[in-house]
């Protein structure tokens, strides 16, 4: 008994420090820490474990890095802003430094309350949500949140709001230091007044925030369009022009649902922003148009959860995707659809993701 | 405090129909029952594929660390809950947890403690391990649960055993007392001191244990329900309104709850 619990305990140990800690893994918000007892033995370990055998086949046999405006990235996969925290959420089922980047919550200059409760509701195969950008503040994820990010070794991208240009400027500058590795312009969030979305239908105002953001940072800017529009290759190009390195999509498509015992809306909001699978055939046929449009990298996302879904996205054209509603489903989804892909590559004799991308167009 | 929420696979051991539409599971979890805690939670994938999309939250209602299994108690709502209805003995289901933040036990050790549980409908759920670990602990414990009718009645004989008291209400009065489950409370707290009430239940009558609780002046804490998604702290869409936690208007269910000082709480309506 002894024994095996000693056992268990230096299996543990070699997890912690997976996950880029030792002794101790950080699994809430608030940061407190918990101490890893013996005798905890579990399913993170094997989990971890098996993380690290197919990171080793993957390095012998084929290429996963992609580049994203000048940001290297182990693999094309990313999280989508809003479903994943900060990231350390998610730390207890995965190893996040296998991530090939994670998109943070969107944070604006001040506290945001967001919206009231209920804020998500099921629909068929997909999820509505009006959070309304609940986050603590720019300055109080970079004197609390920032620092306990440095122990992974993967790339934050920092998601941005502002009411006006001139906000989006000046969250820029705050967010441009060591830690950051992008920023990624909303200017799409369907689920607040200001700004938000509006910015994004209009291919002069979105134009505006990303020279606004590109003046303020030396770092790579993503800006991710809103599929609340007629024509996303117009946006696109319009941010693109406007000095954009990558363009990434979809946010959330604007939507609904009346609870029928009520007779009232779902949401307290009364509209969200729906997201999932249901999501997946308008968001690749954005992408494809995109692609098209422009010359800067296109990061996909809207209802991936395995890795057939990635293909699709990256033969449309996306050089990276990302995954959102995906995690709630199964929350080691990243990691399953980084190891399809991997497979995918091998069983087909790619030795190179990016052969990969726009494959669908040739 | 222990807090390691894990991804798992959970065999069914036993799943039966305790009362009308009303389910007991029986999943062996190794890793949960490890590690899980009264008052936490568990979120289950009740079927393969996009129907239902989320993994739905039940409460952790039985912890056996010794044999590895923790049991569920829920009731047939929609869709999710009648796909997992479904699975029979030997069939696995993916399930991750123990979440959220549990019960808070009784403070100094050797120091008895009169409590007071309080459950209606499938609230008792996260009540039975509570009662147990409570009795464990050398604490007295009176559990009053509250059903519709008769035939929404189930697990009286698992409280029974961990319970030093039990007392059994129904709406209509078709099984013990005539009456809601807070009709019980006033008398028993007027004939002896409880030291903390512990409720789970629908939101008007956990409202209504809070105003009681707040009257005796007795501490109290109630287990919460909300739409869940990630049910880690990420996406923010669980949140209810409470008044200082830590600061913040809104407060994650999933994770500075499900259980909150009923103090804390703003109640609707
Ligand atoms: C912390 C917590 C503990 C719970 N414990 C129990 C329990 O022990 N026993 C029990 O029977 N029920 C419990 N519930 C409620 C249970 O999660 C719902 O009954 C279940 O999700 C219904 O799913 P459905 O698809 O059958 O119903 P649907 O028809 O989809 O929904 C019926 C109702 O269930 C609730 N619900 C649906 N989806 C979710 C979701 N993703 N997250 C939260 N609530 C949802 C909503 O109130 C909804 O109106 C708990 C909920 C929470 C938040
Ligand atoms: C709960 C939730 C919160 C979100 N929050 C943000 C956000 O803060 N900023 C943002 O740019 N997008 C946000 N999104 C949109 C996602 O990043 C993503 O674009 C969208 O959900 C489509 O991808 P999916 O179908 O994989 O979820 C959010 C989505 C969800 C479901
Ligand atoms: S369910 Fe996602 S934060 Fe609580």
């Amino acid at each position: 008994m002894d024994d095996a619990r000693s056992d268990s305990e230096a299996g543990l140990r070699t997890d912690v420090k997976n996950c880029g800690k030792t002794g101790f893994i950080t699994c809430r918000e608030d940061g407190l820490k918990v101490e890893v007892k013996a005798g905890m033995k579990n399913k993170i370990r094997t989990d971890m474990e098996e993380d690290m055998k197919t990171d080793m086949t993957a390095n012998a046999k084929v290429n996963m890095e992609v580049e994203i405006a000048g940001l290297k990235l182990k693999n094309p996969v990313l999280t989508a802003s809003g479903t994943f925290g900060f990231g350390k959420e998610y730390s207890p089922f995965l190893d996040l430094n296998r991530l090939g980047a994670v998109v943070v919550k969107g944070l604006t200059l001040n506290p945001r309350e967001g919206n009231p409760p209920p804020r998500i509701i099921e629909t068929p195969a997909g999820l509505l949500n009006s959070i309304g950008l609940q986050n603590p503040g720019v300055d109080y994820f970079l004197e609390y949140i920032l620092p306990e990010l440095a122990a992974y070794d993967t790339n934050f991208i920092v998601n941005i709001s502002g009411n006006t240009p001139e906000e989006y400027g000046l969250l820029a500058a705050k967010l441009s230091v060591p830690g950051v590795a992008a920023l990624e312009v909303n200017i799409s969030c369907p689920n607040v007044k200001a700004g938000g979305m509006a910015f994004g239908t209009d291919p002069e105002m979105a134009a505006e925030v990303v020279a606004n953001v590109k003046a303020n940072t030396r770092l790579p800017v993503i800006a991710k369009l809103s599929p609340n529009v007629t024509d996303i290759a117009a946006v696109a190009s319009a941010v693109e022009k406007a000095g954009a390195d990558a363009v990434s999509l979809i946010n959330t498509l604007l939507g609904m649902a009346i609870d029928i015992k009520k007779r009232k809306p779902a949401l307290a909001n009364i509209m969200g922003g729906l997201s999932g699978p249901a999501v997946k055939p308008v968001a690749l046929r954005m992408v494809w148009q995109t692609a098209e449009a422009v010359r800067v990298p296109v990061i996909g996302m809207g209802g991936i959860v395995t890795a057939e879904d990635a293909l699709e996205f990256i033969f449309a054209g996306a050089r990276a995707v990302a995954i959102g509603t995906g995690n709630f489903i199964d929350p080691r989804a990243t990691i399953s659809v980084i190891e399809g892909l991997e497979k995918y590559c091998l069983e087909n004799g790619i030795e190179d993701i990016n052969q990969l991308v726009g494959a669908a167009r040739k | 405090m222990i807090y390691l929420v894990v991804k798992t696979s959970g065999m069914v051991l036993e799943h039966v129909e305790v009362a009308n539409g009303i389910k007991y599971l029986k999943l062996e979890a190794p890793d949960i029952a490890r590690s899980a805690r009264p008052g936490q939670f568990v979120q289950v994938r009740c079927a393969a594929g996009c129907s239902p999309l989320l993994r739905k939250p039940f409460s952790i209602h039985e912890i056996d660390r010794a044999n590895g299994t923790i049991g569920l108690l829920y009731e047939i709502k929609g869709h999710g809950t009648q796909m997992l209805s479904g699975s029979r003995a030997g069939e696995s289901m993916e399930i991750t947890g123990p979440s959220g933040n549990g019960f808070t036990l009784p403070g100094d050790p050797g120091e008895e403690c009169n409590a007071l549980l309080v459950g209606g409908g499938l609230g008792i759920a996260p009540l039975l391990p509570l009662a147990a670990e409570l009795r464990e602990k050398g604490h007295k414990t009176t559990v009053i649960l509250g059903f519709n009718d008769a035939s929404r009645l189930c697990r009286t004989e698992a409280f029974a055993r961990e319970a030093d008291r039990l007392i059994v209400t129904t709406v209509d009065g078709s099984s013990g007392e005539k009456g809601l489950v807070t009709d019980p409370m006033s008398g028993l707290m007027k004939r002896e001191k409880i030291n903390v009430i512990y409720a789970c239940g629908p939101e008007p009558m956990l409202a209504a244990v809070a105003r009681i609780a707040e009257v005796q002046r007795v501490k109290c804490e109630v287990s919460l329900e909300a739409y869940m998604a990630c049910g880690v702290g990420a996406c923010l869409g669980c949140v209810c309104r409470t008044k200082s936690i830590g600061g913040k208007p809104y407060a994650r269910v999933c994770t500075e709850g499900p259980v909150f000082d009923s103090r804390e709480v703003i109640w609707n309506g």
